[in-house]
């Protein structure tokens, strides 16, 4: 049967394999592509600025004079704060249902968490703007001014007046946004691990946590850090919810967190459309390369840490 | 029913072909304060007509762009261009509306219209110089309205926008500081304040943010409530945002001369300051004599049966004299052997 089918088209392996091949150059193509069309367009800013754009602070489109150093610090302590909250959350929650939930309960509270990333970023944004956001104000903000006011790192980093907009606020709704993403991988691999490496365990005396912290996770640290890159891609890269939150304001001459900021995503989005061709353009398309550079970067050292993770594999911890 | 849609389709052609014969699509692209009004033209012309126009609200800069690319048959922008620059591009612009710029609040207490404010308090506030509505200087210009003791949260526009230019604009003219530290332009480098994007980002914030104030076009406060303030202006009299203040301050520009009038801080009692009009930029030279002319009947016919639409969308329409002036202005418009465009 199957030799008769070969016979009959004996050309289909060669075409298939063709068509894989030509797929996964493509993607490759692509992505030079698009670097090329970057550092092309960026061109004028990076001749006129070099690596300086990155440590440069103003950004004043009526005087052209353009650095990238706000921008990119939005995005980088935006996107710490949100793996700071999401990644403990998320491997709550996939413990929990891994581990810990009554059968009944794993199902559908694994499909709520799959539906949340379904939410799109806008509705998020909105949400941090009208209700989020005053509530943070009022019930966080005020009363740490009231009580570390006056110290003298606590007091600078809750400075500010209390609108309820800034790095703190974007931060929160980007890890509320990537918790789902992290969270359903988490649980996907948890679940890869063999029955009877987990029961051996317990059969030894481990305790659930013990199990999970030994054998579970160093069985799908692989898994794991692959959930947490693809949470910060998330969170680097989103810019609707971001730009309603984050206040858009070029700024850094206090690092407090409720104040109003900007990253490099709400920065294209909101000064893109207008902006005058020269300088400006080649500025923000400079800073669309960073924020690539930064995300590739991300993947390097993610890919180093598991090799240096393979490589102590088998030693005494 | 393979007949009697092979008939529906026979019937498509038939009507397409008899009205492509004597209207000719057009596109163009631009400003996002005139959209809605585009938009509205647009249709009831088609209605009208037969003739479709498309526009496409991508920002002034975005169709300033896209007319030089000539990749549209019109640009449209909030910004008009200097004359010179005008003619390094081979370009002609003209007017179609006006709007205001008008700053609104959000204190507790403080009606539409009760708040007085000059350009040089204005001013003072987004260089958030002036930081409580209790400043000795607002209270001299508000004597009896109750201000708080509270501060004052800035709002302004985060994306590059036609009404910050014609906002900065007024304040680069009344406010010597603003102009040397921040100026003027379409995107600012701002000295405090929140980012909205959009009308409706400012205006979203303004109504969250207790004790606020920002900036937004005149048709937008008008149909979200928002609270307005009077304005100090170049005759030295408190008026409210409103079309004649806004006519009154177009009337007073000189358009016969050019039509690169900024209508902000215009002399007359009546005048609003903070007034601006929105342009359409076509070429001078046309390669594609059908589609210019097209164009310019949609505006020609827009001037001579827009004006109630506008109203009803709460832009100004152009006075009667200016537009006058702007259908002689299209004889400049010529097709390759310079013979100007038809535009009835």
């Amino acid at each position: 049967m199957s030799a008769e089918r070969q016979r009959r088209v004996p050309w289909a392996d060669g075409a298939f394999a063709i068509a894989a091949h030509a797929a996964a150059w493509l993607t490759l193509a692509l992505l030079a592509g698009i670097i090329l069309s970057l550092v092309v367009g960026a061109w004028p800013a990076i001749r006129e600025y070099g690596v300086s754009f990155l440590w440069r602070s103003d950004w004043d489109p009526v005087e052209e004079k353009f650095g990238g150093l706000v921008m990119i610090y939005g995005t980088l302590a935006t996107s710490a704060i949100a793996l700071m909250i999401a990644v403990p959350v998320s491997f709550g929650i996939a413990l929990f249902l891994t581990e810990l939930a009554p059968g009944w309960l794993r199902r559908p509270l694994g499909v709520a968490v799959e539906l949340l990333a379904a939410v799109p970023s806008i509705v998020y944004g909105m949400w941090g703007l009208l209700v989020f956001g005053p509530i943070l104000a009022t019930w966080v903000q005020e009363p740490m001014q009231r009580w570390f006011g006056e110290w003298p790192v606590i007091g600078g980093l809750v400075s500010g007046a209390p609108v309820g907009i800034g790095i703190l606020s974007a931060g929160i709704i980007l890890a509320i946004m990537i918790i789902p993403f992290i969270a359903a991988v988490m649980r996907d691999v948890f679940e890869t691990t063999p029955a009877m490496l987990k029961e051996s365990a317990y059969g030894l005396g481990s305790t659930t946590w013990e199990v999970v912290w030994k054998i579970v996770l160093p069985y799908t640290k692989t898994g794991v850090i692959g959930a947490v890159m693809l949470g910060l891609g998330r969170a680097l890269g989103e810019t609707m919810a971001v730009t309603f939150v984050i206040g858009n304001f070029n700024q850094l001459d206090t690092l407090s967190l409720f104040e109003a900021a900007n990253s490099i995503t709400s920065a294209l989005a909101n000064e893109f459309a207008e902006a005058a061709p020269g300088l400006h353009q080649a500025s923000l398309i400079y800073l669309g390369l960073i924020l690539f550079f930064i995300t590739f970067v991300v993947l390097g050292c993610s890919k180093l840490l598991l090799a240096s993770l393979k490589k102590n594999e088998g030693s005494k911890t | 029913m393979r007949k009697f849609s092979a008939a529906a389709v026979v019937g498509m052609v038939l009507v397409t072909m008899a009205t492509g014969s004597c209207a000719q699509d057009v596109t163009g692209a631009g400003a996002t304060f005139p959209a809605p009004l585009y938009a509205k033209w647009a249709d009831a012309y088609n209605k009208a007509t037969g003739a479709k126009i498309n526009y496409q609200s991508v920002g002034s800069g975005a169709g300033l762009r896209q007319i030089r690319g000539k990749t549209v048959d019109f640009g449209a922008s909030d910004m008009p261009l200097a004359d010179a620059e005008l003619a390094k591009d081979g370009l002609v612009q003209f007017p179609t509306v006006i709007g205001g710029v008008v700053p609104v609040i959000n204190v507790r207490g403080i009606l539409p219209g009760q708040l007085r404010l000059t350009g040089q308090v204005l001013g003072d506030i987004y260089l958030t110089k002036i930081k409580r509505w209790n400043d000795p200087a607002l209270v001299a210009l508000n004597p009896g309205v109750a201000l708080p003791d509270a501060a004052i949260a800035v709002v302004r526009r985060a994306d590059g926008a036609g009404t910050t230019f014609i906002f900065s604009n007024y304040l680069s003219k009344t406010h010597p500081e603003w102009k040397s530290k921040v100026g003027e332009g379409t995107a600012l480098d701002w000295p405090g304040g929140i980012g909205g994007k959009g009308n409706e980002g400012v205006a979203q914030n303004v109504q969250r943010l207790p004790n606020s104030i920002g900036y937004v076009e005149y048709s937008y406060a008008k149909s979200t409530r928002m609270t307005h303030v009077q304005m100090r202006n170049a005759a030295g009299n408190f008026v409210q945002p409103d079309d004649l203040t806004f006519r009154a301050a177009a009337a007073a520009a000189a358009w016969d001369k050019s039509f690169f009038q900024i209508l902000t801080e215009q002399p007359g009692k009546d005048a609003w300051p903070i007034t601006g009009a929105t342009f359409i930029l076509m070429h001078t030279r046309q390669d594609k004599p059908a589609a210019a002319s097209a164009s310019l009947k949609f505006f020609d016919w827009a001037l001579a049966n827009g004006d109630k639409m506008a109203t009803e969308l709460e832009y100004v329409p152009l006075p009667d004299a200016v537009k006058a002036i702007v259908r002689k202005s299209w004889a400049q418009i010529q097709d390759g052997t310079g013979k100007p465009i038809p535009t009835r």
